[in-house]
């Protein structure tokens, strides 16, 4: 499954590289990025597990940027 | 501005302020540096604070780290008005970094801005604006003169002109009238429109091209996975080589211990990568952005980089170097008239539904009087017989003239050659064909003054129609008479001879090339209003009908990938300077601070120049 969520807050564009690599390592993840210009996070993840990966994901952006949150739909 | 930014604006003149007063005033010793330390903290706390939250988040070497680190260094060799300032000069970089940014976010959002907010429909109390989601398919719906049109359909009533320039880049309205196709997110110019919907929202064109553009940032492309991969090896490096530099001098050379912290700080300040990692992603943005505002929708920054060196491109024929539709362009009569000739082939053909029937009664122009037709008879591979005011007509080709034993004569202009014969005497003939696009060859020349090294046309089409083509646009190859997979194959066999920093580009209308589409090193879909096929198989979409717009299209690539290189060039050239000026003690806190921000900003003023579109070449 393949989501794309708005970023809130996301200032800092090497951040933003940092959390890419991050949540592209965490296990179940097939590609995400994060875009700074967009200010926004694109996650293809197992669909059996994405709410737990995002919640992940969350967590990795609040320890790179704490400002920083993931806007859920 | 947003509040945020305010925010800082007004802490920046409350610091400058109280720094100018610090520094005026004749204080010595604790003093002094109480009074220099208020102006620090108004301007510094969040900048100490966040460097104190990241490390105990296991975030070391970020921006805030290095930035506290120098300062404190400051404050604790006695340098005060040092240390304030090149605060204060950082977070003045860090304020505008992020002003422009967000101008060049919104700059182009409203290129993009074709986002409809709502569909009129006809209740039994009047129009009633809705949602364009709510509205089905097979709901009619109304655009009033000036409104956005929401949703694609069909026109059922109305006569209008549509603006398409948000689209295709087009200046020139697109005049409609019932029975043809809309699109949503053109703009009706000046009737009154009763439009039946055909697609939901989410399948409409003004959803797909907005979802298309939004996602091209996550198809980064090499140079910015260069940049990040950079950075994460960079900053570590620099600060094992700061604390270097502040241990080793005083112990094997005659530089101070002061002196060689101070060095060092100034070779942290100067090391963080933010100039490489924010502009280089805007630059691709931007270029994606005005490209979109040509009417080139790119799917990824990696699109523009292999554009910018394509060395061979291909061409289908139909549909994209010729318009697809086939037109009568010569008629040659021998023992009648021209309007003659062309009735009597009309008629005949007046009951068949084959395209070049179609296009005989489109040039005759007149409704076919049915009773003046009998036996109507279509010879499978020939063309018809068909009897017409008591005198045999048979239309067809040349195997229907021989196997009725009429001479014929071939005809010198290039295309389908419909014969006409009547009662066994040769009336002459009528050529169908198709018609070059007005500006193929225009995109032809462009191709090659911009440096592209052959230009190939495939068609499936019979040879010397292939060739009167390509010899009249002036491409260098043609293969003709080919089916949909020998086009791959020819792709395959042109991707050899493409050089490795080259690239190959095919462009194709997306009706039955999309495997070559995807097998090209990029896929150019063409005069994609409305075909799935091709904005699903392409990398770049050409939103009109227009070949020319390829150029365009590689001079905005080529053009980005400039504007990213300089970027690279100035930031890394002025850094590695600052670098080996601190290392040796010839450069201070204030042109190490430049080094970082200044850069920063130069970059990204260099990059938002992406944004705006060339002029066609």
């Amino acid at each position: 499954m393949k989501k794309t969520f708005k970023l809130r807050d996301l200032d800092c564009a090497n951040c933003a590289a940092k959390m890419e690599n991050a949540i592209c390592k965490l296990d179940g993840v097939n590609s995400a990025t994060v875009s700074f210009m967009t200010q926004k996070l694109t996650l293809d993840a197992d669909d059996a597990r994405f709410d737990e990966i995002l919640q992940q994901a969350a967590r990795i952006c609040k320890k790179v940027e704490p400002d920083c949150t993931i806007v859920l739909p | 501005m947003t509040r945020k930014q305010k925010r800082m604006l007004i802490r920046i003149v409350t610091s400058g302020v109280l720094f100018g007063a610090a520094a005026v005033l004749p204080l010595s010793g604790w003093e002094r540096l109480a009074a220099f330390l208020v102006p620090y903290a108004v301007i510094g706390w969040d900048v100490l604070w966040r460097a104190v939250r990241n490390i105990a988040h296991g975030q070391v070497f970020d921006e805030n780290f290095l930035m506290a680190l120098a300062t404190v260094g400051a404050l604790a060799i006695g340098e005060y008005p040092e240390a304030v300032f090149v605060m204060l000069f950082y977070q003045v970089g860090e304020l505008f970094q992020s002003y422009a940014v967000d101008r060049s976010r919104k700059s182009i959002a409203s290129l993009m801005d074709i986002r409809p907010d709502y569909a009129n429909i006809e209740t039994e109390d009047g129009l009633k604006q809705v949602d364009p989601e709510e509205v089905a398919v097979g709901d009619a719906i109304i655009i009033k003169a000036g409104e956005r049109i929401p949703l694609d359909g069909v026109v059922l009533e109305g006569t209008s002109a549509l603006d398409t320039a948000a689209l295709t880049g087009e200046s020139l309205p697109r005049q409609v009238q019932p029975g043809d196709d809309v699109i949503s997110g053109c703009v009706n110019l000046t009737g009154l429109l009763k439009v039946q919907v055909t697609r939901a929202f989410e399948e409409s064109t003004v959803s797909r091209i907005l979802d298309l553009v939004e996602n091209a940032g996550s198809r980064k492309a090499r140079a910015e996975h260069f940049i990040t991969r950079f950075a994460r090896w960079y900053t570590p490096i620099v600060v094992l080589a700061a604390v270097a530099l502040a241990v080793l001098p005083p112990l094997f050379t005659q530089v101070g211990w002061l002196d060689s912290i101070q060095r060092a700080l100034n070779f942290l300040v100067v090391s963080c990568p933010c100039a490489l990692v924010i502009s280089v992603p805007l630059s691709f943005f931007g270029g994606i952005g005005g490209a979109s505002r040509a009417g080139i929708l790119v799917k990824g920054g990696n699109y523009l980089e292999v554009l910018a060196k394509t060395e061979i491109v291909v061409f289908d024929k139909t549909g994209t170097l010729t318009q697809g539709v086939f037109n009568v362009t010569a008629i040659h009569p021998d023992h009648c008239d021209e309007g003659q000739l062309l009735e009597l082939a009309a008629l005949a053909e007046c009951a068949s539904d084959h395209p070049i029937s179609r296009s005989l009664l489109e040039a005759w122009g007149q409704i076919p009087d049915s009773s003046r037709v009998t036996q109507a008879e279509a010879l499978s591979g020939r063309g018809v017989r068909a009897v017409i005011d008591g005198r045999v007509v048979c239309a067809g080709n040349d195997k229907l003239m021989e196997d009725i034993g009429v001479t014929w004569h071939p005809c010198h202009h290039v295309g389908t050659t419909v014969h006409v014969a009547a009662d066994g005497v040769y009336l002459g003939h009528i050529v169908i064909s198709d018609q070059v696009k007005l500006d193929a060859k225009q995109a032809i020349t462009a191709l090659k003054a911009s440096g592209v090294r052959k230009t190939v046309m495939l068609t499936g089409d019979a040879k010397p129609v292939g060739e009167a083509v390509a010899a009249q646009l002036g491409l260098d190859e043609v293969h003709a008479q080919l089916l949909p997979a020998d086009k791959v194959e020819q792709v395959e066999a042109l991707l050899k001879q493409v050089s490795p920093k080259g690239a190959l580009a095919f462009v194709g209308d997306g009706i039955n090339d999309a495997p070559v589409l995807s097998r090209a090193d990029v896929g150019v879909a063409m005069g994609a209003l409305g075909s799935d096929a091709a904005i699903e198989a392409a990398d770049i979409v050409l939103m009109d009908d227009k070949p020319s717009k390829l150029a365009q299209a590689i001079a905005i690539a080529r053009r980005t990938l400039t504007i990213v290189r300089q970027n690279i060039v100035f930031a890394l050239a002025v850094k590695l300077l600052v670098l080996v000026l601190s290392a040796l003690g010839h450069a201070n806190m204030w042109q190490a601070v430049f080094a970082d921000v200044g850069v920063s900003v130069i970059a990204i003023l260099n990059a938002m120049r992406a944004m705006s579109v060339p002029k066609n070449p």
